[in-house]
């Protein structure tokens, strides 16, 4: 993405003594409202086209690798018929959509729902600027706008041939109104969305221009390091300043609210090395004895707790089971993870008393232009975000804005400087908002016949919800904990029928703050009920293909993807030798996936995923080359969960400081992935999250199949993979 | 005043002994393409070459590099975003938020340099990067698409504005 205004950038005194170092690059210094309208004419708030034909599309959603910043250009550039080649795209600024009466709508960008919540919009945007553009041309050449077109970024009228560029028109139009209720293309027709197109923000991050939030710089700025109290809770009891305020180029020792110390330097080195010498005295508070066993204890309390919210309940699964012939039940456990985004949480601010302004990596611009005005004292009008690209997301940047509090509490003791906050690794890994920890108590009851008659999935731990949006908590239950196990419907719904159903939760919450972590709770919920039904498959001996397919037929969608699957991977014809093959399929985020993982276990319980195939029908493709990268990346992030991903703790705090305890998946255990895009119309569905819940399930039912191991515990480097 | 050789140029700067490579390149020099992910070399954000051996900066200290080494990094890869694995990069759109990908670039390259037709087992060894989006498979693709010439070799079938399919 090109923002419009760069400046150059003067370096530091040293480095400007090395000389030819000014260097010039493009930063959002400030947003759309400061455009020259002459020369930028705005058709309507998502289309600007500048006289030389350049197309600018505006994208309220964040880019954080995802692709959804070229996604929503192609949906915009599709419906104005505009020329590709041409486009290109800037953030408006969170400021500028309230001062605009929010005419950019959410800036949300998280739950896969970057394109599925706005694509209507979008396109409306698109289409009503071709409609003005179409309009300013025939006004001018005195013909009927139906006797006119667009293609390409050149109005025809099609009886003279005369041609206009909508560069030429630009200005005209901008000053029309615009008509109302513009129908949309059917996808159908669609000629840049549904493409295999390029993406418009890779070259930059192949040559090191890519300004992300860690490398912004500002003039006069300084640089700042923290500490927050290594146990969620506890509190600063003193701090010797004098010590940092010896070494060199330390300017200011600051307390971050009542549980944090930050050092602010002339440069982050010198910021972090004064940190680490800081004698820091903590107050660990009332959770300094808490550990990950002493929770489990609490969790598996709940299993068996009386009272549970329930979630998606079909007839009466407690007398069904009491009457049931035979039982199969389980007890399964997700732990905590980090999200252990490349870019570790950064911001800079600066603030005045009559003005903050935050520079940053966010996933929701609205929410860090919240938490900004919050903590510097000073309304929304009076504060603007500057969103920055992310080096990673996965929802740790989007629901609670930690750092930007941070660092706009650390500005505020310096006013009129830009500060720029840089976590460490460290305080990345330890202060994180993690995944949910829960487990699962699973009891199915089964006739004769080996049907299954009912199923009781009791969980139990820890809800997102409660802690980061209390007020959406009814009656005790947190209606995002049971994602893919919703009754039937548009969202995270349950593909099996099954005549007695019971799904409930039992909330248990640790002192361990959870976030929306890529996935959510799709990936727990899956792991649970496809790990199950794979060993009800094998108790009864049937095929778990041929069980799901027997238990998925009123559920089409759901099947279609995991036969897609069944069939690229061959399911039921052998496998090469000592390959082992596992299933799983869910529905959430509005997509349909399922995954078929090909896995080998060697004599001494070494693990090799060989080959997954995986199918995702998410309604409606916007870019399918995009969708398998979200894909394969999902396979990444889901088996570093599924293989190593774990946060203990220890004495109140995360054991896991770093990468090289918190492990993650390299390119040595990266399988081949086949990702079959089936988009079956209809529906918009998310891409970014949904695959991440089949990546564990499916590894973990084919070694099942290849050691008889079940494992039920997470991650799987705690297990011994020998053979039983 | 210290100096080190980057990309080409000799360029003093100002920083205590210790200071790592990766830092002075950053702050000092302003070249703010190497980055820092872990500080414990385990990530290889922040990779560069140091006489073409790839190097994870963020533990080298910058007193230990000699004044005449050879210091590359990601902006002095080439002039314009034309070697080779930078253009299989663009071709296969490899990057997706795009923070580890200077340092995966540099390792590819360092490894083509070294080994120019490397087998998968050369590329396992090599590039122990970390990615969190994922984006390991086009990285294997593209260091084999720079290897062979061929950005077609891969299959992907993207489009690009300039008219050509990779």
């Amino acid at each position: 993405m090109t923002a419009r205004i760069s400046r150059r950038r003067f370096l530091g005194a040293s480095a400007a003594t090395a000389g030819s170092l000014v260097v010039g690059f493009h930063i959002p210094f400030a947003g759309v409202a400061s455009a020259q309208p002459a020369a930028r004419p705005e058709i309507n708030a998502w289309v600007v086209v500048q006289p030389d034909d350049t197309v600018v599309i505006r994208i309220a959603r964040s880019e954080m690798g995802q692709g959804t910043l070229t996604g929503l250009a192609q949906l915009v550039a599709e419906e104005l018929d505009c020329d590709w080649a041409k486009v290109k795209t800037e953030y408006p600024t969170p400021g500028e959509n309230l001062a605009r009466n929010r005419v950019w709508g959410n800036y949300s960008t998280g739950g896969s729902r970057g394109i599925r919540d706005s694509h209507e919009y979008v396109r409306k945007g698109g289409a009503t600027a071709r409609v003005m553009l179409v309009q300013a041309a025939a006004d001018d050449w005195k013909v009927p706008a139906a006797e006119c077109a667009a293609a390409n970024s050149v109005i025809t009228h099609r009886p003279t041939g005369r041609t206009a560029s909508f560069g030429k028109v630009s200005a005209a139009a901008a000053k029309l109104t615009p008509p109302a209720n513009v129908p949309l293309k059917d996808p159908k027709d669609w000629k840049i969305a549904g493409k295999r197109l390029a993406r418009l923000d890779t070259v930059d991050k192949t040559t090191g221009k890519q300004i992300y939030g860690m490398d912004l710089a500002l003039p006069g700025m300084l640089n700042a390091a923290i500490r927050d109290c290594p146990v969620f809770g506890g509190k600063v009891k003193s701090v010797d300043a004098a010590v940092a305020m010896k070494r060199p180029g330390v300017r200011k020792v600051v307390r971050v609210g009542d549980s944090a110390v930050a050092v602010v330097a002339d440069t982050w080195w010198h910021a972090k090395t004064a940190l680490d010498a800081l004698p820091i005295e903590w107050d660990y508070g009332p959770n300094a004895d808490a550990s990950s066993a002493k929770f489990a204890a609490v969790m598996k309390a709940g299993l068996d707790a009386p009272e549970a919210a329930v979630g998606n309940e079909v007839g009466n699964a407690r007398t069904a089971l009491a009457a049931a012939p035979r039982k199969i039940q389980a007890v399964y456990s997700y732990p905590h993870q980090n999200h252990a985004t490349m870019e570790p949480m950064n911001a800079t601010a600066r603030w005045t008393p009559e003005r903050c302004e935050v520079w940053t990596p966010t996933q929701n611009g609205e929410a860090a232009l919240a938490a900004t005005s919050e903590a510097a004292g000073l309304p929304l009008a009076k504060c603007d975000v500057y969103k920055l690209l992310l080096g990673g997301g996965f929802g740790r940047r989007g629901a609670v804005h930690d750092w930007v509090r941070q660092v706009v509490a650390i500005a505020k003791e310096i006013p009129g400087t830009p500060v720029k906050l840089l976590w460490t690794r460290e305080e990345d890994m330890t202060h994180g908002m993690y995944h949910p920890v829960t487990q699962c108590k699973l009891t199915a009851g089964l006739d004769a016949e080996g049907n299954v008659t009912a199923l009781h999935m009791r969980i139990s731990g820890q809800s997102i919800v409660a802690a980061l949006f209390p007020a959406n908590i009814k009656d005790g239950k947190d209606p995002v904990v049971f994602q893919g196990l919703n009754a039937p419907g548009p969202e995270a719904s349950i593909g099996y029928t099954i005549p007695n159903l019971l799904i409930d939760h039992a909330m248990r919450n640790p002192h361990v703050p959870p976030g929306f972590w890529r996935g959510v709770n799709l990936n727990q919920n899956t792991i649970y009920l496809e790990c199950f039904i794979d060993e009800i498959a094998h108790a009864t001996g049937q095929d778990p293909l041929a069980l799901r397919r027997k238990l998925m037929s009123k559920s089409p969608k759901h099947l279609a993807v995991l036969n897609a699957v069944a069939e690229r991977a061959d399911w039921g014809k052998p496998a090469p030798a000592g390959v082992h093959r596992g299933l799983a399929q869910t529905m959430g985020f509005g997509s349909y996936v399922a995954a078929c993982a090909e896995v080998s276990v060697s004599p001494s319980g070494t693990l090799k995923v060989h080959r997954i195939v995986a199918a995702t029908d998410p309604g409606h493709a916007v870019n399918p080359q995009q969708i398998e990268a979200q894909i394969e990346g999902s396979f990444a992030y889901g088996l570093s969960a599924a293989l190593y991903g774990e946060c203990t703790v220890k004495d109140g705090r995360i054991e896991q400081t770093n990468f090289d305890t918190y492990r993650v998946m390299r390119m040595d255990e990266m399988p081949a992935v086949e990702s079959i895009v089936m988009p079956s119309g209809g529906f918009w569905g998310g891409v970014g999250e949904p695959t991440i819940a089949v990546a564990a399930p499916a590894v973990l039912n084919a070694i099942f199949a290849a050691t008889g191991k079940r494992i039920r515990d997470l991650p799987i480097k705690n297990q011994d993979l020998k053979k039983a | 005043m210290p100096s080190l050789n980057v990309n080409g140029k000799v360029l003093e700067f100002t920083a205590e002994s210790d200071t790592p490579l990766l830092w002075v390149l950053r702050e000092q020099l302003g070249l703010t393409g190497t980055k820092y992910g872990c500080g414990v070399a385990q990530c290889g954000a922040c990779t560069v070459h140091i006489d073409g051996a790839p190097t994870r900066s963020c533990v080298v200290p910058a007193s230990a590099v000699a004044a005449t080494a050879k210091v590359v990094t990601i902006e002095g890869l080439s002039p314009d975003g034309s070697h080779p694995v930078q253009k299989a990069w663009v071709a296969l759109d490899v990057p997706q938020c795009g923070f580890c990908q200077s340092g995966m670039i540099m390792a590819a390259a360092a490894l083509l340099k070294s080994t120019p037709k490397p087998t998968d087992a050369d590329i396992d060894s090599a590039m122990t990067n970390i990615c969190r989006c994922g984006t390991y498979n086009r990285v294997r693709a593209a260091i084999k698409a720079a290897a062979g010439g061929n950005v077609k070799q891969a299959g992907l079938g993207i489009q690009h504005v300039d008219g050509s399919t990779s």
